[in-house]
């Protein structure tokens, strides 16, 4: 059942198995083969996937087909990156942007 | 260096498919490109992997585009997915990005078939986490199986916010209410092209059955809702919105909007064709010929991106420009060869053309998403009002690209997408001059934002 | 005044005209500034931001003067428009870079700057800076640099947001401005001018600032503008956090934190579109430049049309055939703005004015015609 603002899976009989685990934040999540990273973020609670660079505001996907560009993450040390275009990957180390990148690519330190 | 083919198709949904799918037949050989992972572009998201369930869930239109995808077993498409096209020249020439490395390709001709996007629709708090489009929850529960939060409202107007709201349904979740925004007046004006809509009855059936399936769900359902604003700052709480001559305010934890889809043109743009504004869709459209051929010898356009007409209509539009494409590099003798081909798709068209002035008149979009109350963040990337627009547009910016210089609309990264539409329409709300007159942000490459390393690998 | 009369209009409404009719404005003169549409070639909106003081007038020393002259100008000039506005022109003269990536071009354009620094007479501020001190001031510039010119009177500034305080600023003055339509003709007449617009209308006086359309425009006031359309790309990246306090002739990073990435040259006439070749170039320059930029992502691409004189300087000419006619062209609208609204302005309402302003006649090509010949 959901729980607060998360999303859900639709209920099976044989549910399909979180098989992938990725990092966020510090925490692990679990995610289904094929699942996008911001499919597998929604579906793990996580609604906020970055702070605009513009007023700090909080921001999360939109149109979730590559248009939009309000899902970007950093993925692997790689800034700006498209959530909802990547596939989740085993191991993979997923961090919110926080405002602009740096030039080296960490989402976060200054 | 660069690869040197007959046929270029952009986009793997309907329309993309079915232009591979004619022009292979016909001898010619076809590259297919298309940014997702899988084909079936927006419409048909996961065609292949959903299951019995699932499908039942989605409805027999989605269902039926699983067919589609065997046309990517003919040997002479040669698809590519995860292309993201950045750069496509008058010549043919394209830029695009594949597992982060730059390639090229020059093409005979180019069948444009990237679709359609989610008409803007800002109002306040639509920026917020948890506000988003129909056609992203939709994405999400074709692609993930993924319902969202409750209470979930769904706000808006026209077919698709419909299809969701029976969609959940279906899958056991019932939204808190239908928030519908088609202004009272539009059902009058509807009925008008009722009668021409009676060709294409099965929209009109499909329609009426997804209504009743609506009503039979016993969801609330509000009608030419007003002043929207969604609450919330780190996450959306709840939807203000007045109607039935109440304010109301209902709790939320997940809120889907919709308003339309209109033509995506950035690279009709790009190329600086001719566009023409269709003021039943109220959206801009690439001129074009009756194969979809553009004023550009090598490239045309086919489906949602020329002009809104829905799945199957886009695989006719789609073969209609195979065919063309097939006889201008010779494959095909004669055109009277191809306006012989051309009879049975023209025909089915026709009919799918029919449904379109009633549908477009019964949910042409509430002049309040086109003029939003000040405090409304309209370009979204780059945070700007609608009050600040409007006062640029009294700083004597006549049209987007003044406006976009003078305040950086437009300049992020989804290039004016979200915005574009918007900012032209309170630019001319506030002038007092028609839409048209007003114009379009100038588009240029990169049609998606691409890293230097690759963009300097094309010189190296 | 009588309805479509002005006492001063001037043609066009970018960074030189509006700067122009600001200064003018603020000198007590009635002025209308008549602008096109939406669509102009508007070389305001393709321009790189640089207040540029290292390498300009090699071909015209009073043009180094000049240059100096406004650039010292600036702060001032910043000031009062941000306070009378409120908008914030990110304005930073920190000093610029030209950087080099390879020894010939490096050691030409030292040789360029020298004879400049000895026609100027010797006070001339720029310097040769090795790799390593370079990497002192820039820590991100890659192994491929091989040194650069820095000039301490460089810097830059948001052109947009000038050209938006400037109009702001002009229509605070009490300016007037007329646009949505281009100026198709202008008729003398009784030693005033009438400017079919998109009405007709009266003005004493005339200042053509209308860039490329100078070209058809001067002839009808017996003037010529000797200037051609040269098209500069750019590319704009994803906005970074602040890293490059320095501006360089070829990258500088914006008040919003995206970097401006030039610099090309092209004569391709009245074309302002970009091209895949050039942008690669560029693209692959600044990746030379600073290895760090190819995994940030370009955004965005546009090109405009510098509006070009045959020496590359202003030009500043008196109508001798149509007395209160005069043209102004130049490519370095945001460099000269400081000088436009304040000294241009006095020289064209026939106040005292830097001597230096009749070198920039266009009866100097007559010259350079002449002993071309």
């Amino acid at each position: 059942m959901p729980k607060d603002s998360t999303f859900w899976h639709l209920p099976r009989p044989e549910p399909h198995a979180l098989a992938v685990t990725f990092g966020f934040e510090g925490a692990a999540v679990a995610a289904r083969t094929g699942d996008t990273v911001a499919s597998a973020l929604l579906a793990a609670g996580h609604n906020t996937f970055r702070t605009s660079s513009v007023s700090g505001s909080a921001r999360g996907p939109f149109c979730m087909m590559g248009a939009c560009f309000e899902c970007l993450v950093e993925i692997d040390g790689i800034s700006n990156r498209q959530a909802c275009m990547i596939q989740v990957r085993a191991g993979m180390i997923v961090r919110r942007m926080v405002g602009a990148r740096s030039l080296v690519g960490d989402a976060g330190d200054v | 260096m660069s690869e040197i083919i007959d046929i270029a198709v952009i986009g793997a949904g309907p329309a993309g498919l079915a232009a591979a799918s004619v022009t292979a037949q016909h001898g010619l050989t076809v590259v297919l490109l298309d940014e997702q992972p899988a084909a079936g572009g927006q419409i048909y998201r996961a065609i292949g992997s959903a299951d019995a369930h699932l499908q039942d869930i989605l409805g027999r239109d989605y269902a039926a585009g699983r067919t589609l995808l065997n046309i990517l077993d003919q040997p002479a498409i040669d698809y590519r997915a995860g292309a993201t096209v950045w750069n496509l020249t008058a010549q043919g020439n394209i830029s695009y990005s594949l597992g982060g490395s730059a390639r090229t390709l020059s093409a005979r001709h180019v069948i444009v078939c990237t679709g359609a996007l989610e008409r803007p629709m800002p109002f306040p708090g639509w920026t917020v986490p948890g506000v988003m489009t129909a056609g992203a929850g939709q994405i999400l529960l074709k692609s993930s199986e993924l319902i969202p939060p409750a209470p979930t409202l769904l706000a808006g107007n026209g077919p698709l916010l419909f299809l969701v709201a029976a969609q959940y349904l279906r899958a056991g979740h019932r939204p808190a209410a239908i928030v519908e925004t088609t202004p009272w007046r539009n059902y009058g004006a509807a009925l008008g092209a009722l009668p021409g809509a009676l060709r294409a009855n099965s929209y009109l059936r499909k329609g009426w059955a997804l209504l009743a399936e609506i009503k039979r769900g016993r969801l609330p359902h509000y009608r030419a809702a007003k002043n929207l604003r969604a609450l919330g700052t780190a996450h959306v709480e709840a939807l203000e919105f007045r109607a039935g001559g109440r304010q109301r305010r209902i709790p939320c934890a997940s809120l889907l909007i919709h308003s339309g889809i209109v033509p995506n043109i950035q690279i009709s743009r790009a190329l600086d064709l001719d566009h023409s504004w269709d003021p039943a869709q109220r959206c801009w459209r690439p001129r074009l010929g009756a194969w979809g051929e553009t004023s550009l010898e090598t490239i045309s356009i086919a489906g949602d991106g020329a002009s809104i007409g829905g799945a199957e209509a886009a695989l006719h539009c789609g073969r209609l420009a195979a065919l063309h494409a097939a006889w201008r590099l010779g494959a095909i003798e004669s055109h009277a060869e191809i306006t012989r081909l051309a009879k049975g798709e023209r025909k089915a068209l026709a009919v799918h053309h029919a449904a379109r002035p009633f549908l477009d008149l019964l949910y042409a979009p509430p002049r309040a998403f086109l003029d939003p109350p000040d405090e409304t963040i309209v370009c979204r990337c780059e945070e700007v009002s609608a009050g600040a627009i409007r006062g640029y547009a009294e700083l004597g910016c006549l049209g987007p690209n003044q406006t976009k210089a003078f305040g950086r609309p437009g300049m992020g990264p989804c290039q004016g997408r979200y915005c574009g539409l918007s900012v032209a329409e309170i630019i001319a709300a506030a002038r007092g001059i028609p839409l048209e007159n007003v114009g379009y942000y100038r588009v240029r490459p990169p049609i998606k934002p691409v890293t230097l390393g690759e963009v300097s690998a094309l010189s190296g | 005044m009588v309805k479509h009369e002005t006492e001063i209009a001037v043609i066009g409404g970018g960074l030189v005209g509006m700067a122009v009719a600001f200064g003018l404005r603020r000198r007590g003169r009635d002025v209308t500034l008549f602008d096109e549409g939406d669509h102009a070639f508007r070389a305001a909106r393709g321009n790189f931001g640089l207040i540029w003081v290292q390498g300009k007038g090699a071909t015209l020393p009073d043009y180094t003067r000049w240059t100096r002259y406004s650039a010292a100008k600036w702060p001032d000039f910043a000031q009062q428009l941000g306070a009378e506005t409120g908008i914030d022109l990110e304005l930073s003269q920190p000093g610029g870079f030209d950087i080099f990536l390879n020894d010939t071009e490096a050691e030409a354009a030292v040789g360029r700057l020298d004879r400049l620094r000895a026609a100027v007479g010797g006070d001339y501020p720029f310097e040769f800076v090795e790799p390593a001190r370079l990497r002192d001031m820039i820590p991100e510039v890659g192994p491929a640099v091989v040194g650069a010119i820095h000039c301490p009177e460089d810097g830059h500034v948001n052109p947009l947001y000038l050209l938006r305080a400037l109009t702001a600023a002009f229509l605070q003055a009490g300016g007037v401005f007329e646009n949505g339509a281009s100026v198709m003709k202008i008729e003398p007449q009784l030693g005033a001018f009438t400017i079919h617009h998109t009405r007709p209308w009266h003005a004493g006086k005339i200042v053509l600032c209308a860039g490329l359309g100078n070209t058809e425009l001067a002839p009808m006031l017996g003037l010529q503008a000797a200037i051609r359309p040269e098209r500069g790309q750019i590319l704009v990246t994803e906005r970074i956090r602040p890293f490059l306090k320095y501006p360089t002739i070829q990258i500088r990073q914006t008040g919003e934190g995206a970097l401006q990435i030039g610099a090309s040259q092209e004569d391709v006439g009245l074309d302002d579109g970009t091209s895949a070749p050039v942008i690669s170039e560029i693209a692959n320059r600044a990746c030379q430049i600073f290895p760090l930029l190819e995994q940030v992502r370009m955004v965005r691409c546009w090109a405009a049309l510098r509006v070009m004189s045959a020496d590359g300087c202003p030009i500043y000419q008196r109508s001798q055939t149509h007395p209160g006619a005069t043209l102004v062209n130049c490519h370095s609208g945001v460099t000269l703005a400081a000088a436009h609204a304040s000294a241009l302005a006095a020289w064209i309402d026939g106040a005292a004015a830097p001597e230096l302003l009749e070198s920039f006649s266009a009866k100097r090509f007559d010259v350079l015609a002449s002993s071309a010949a």
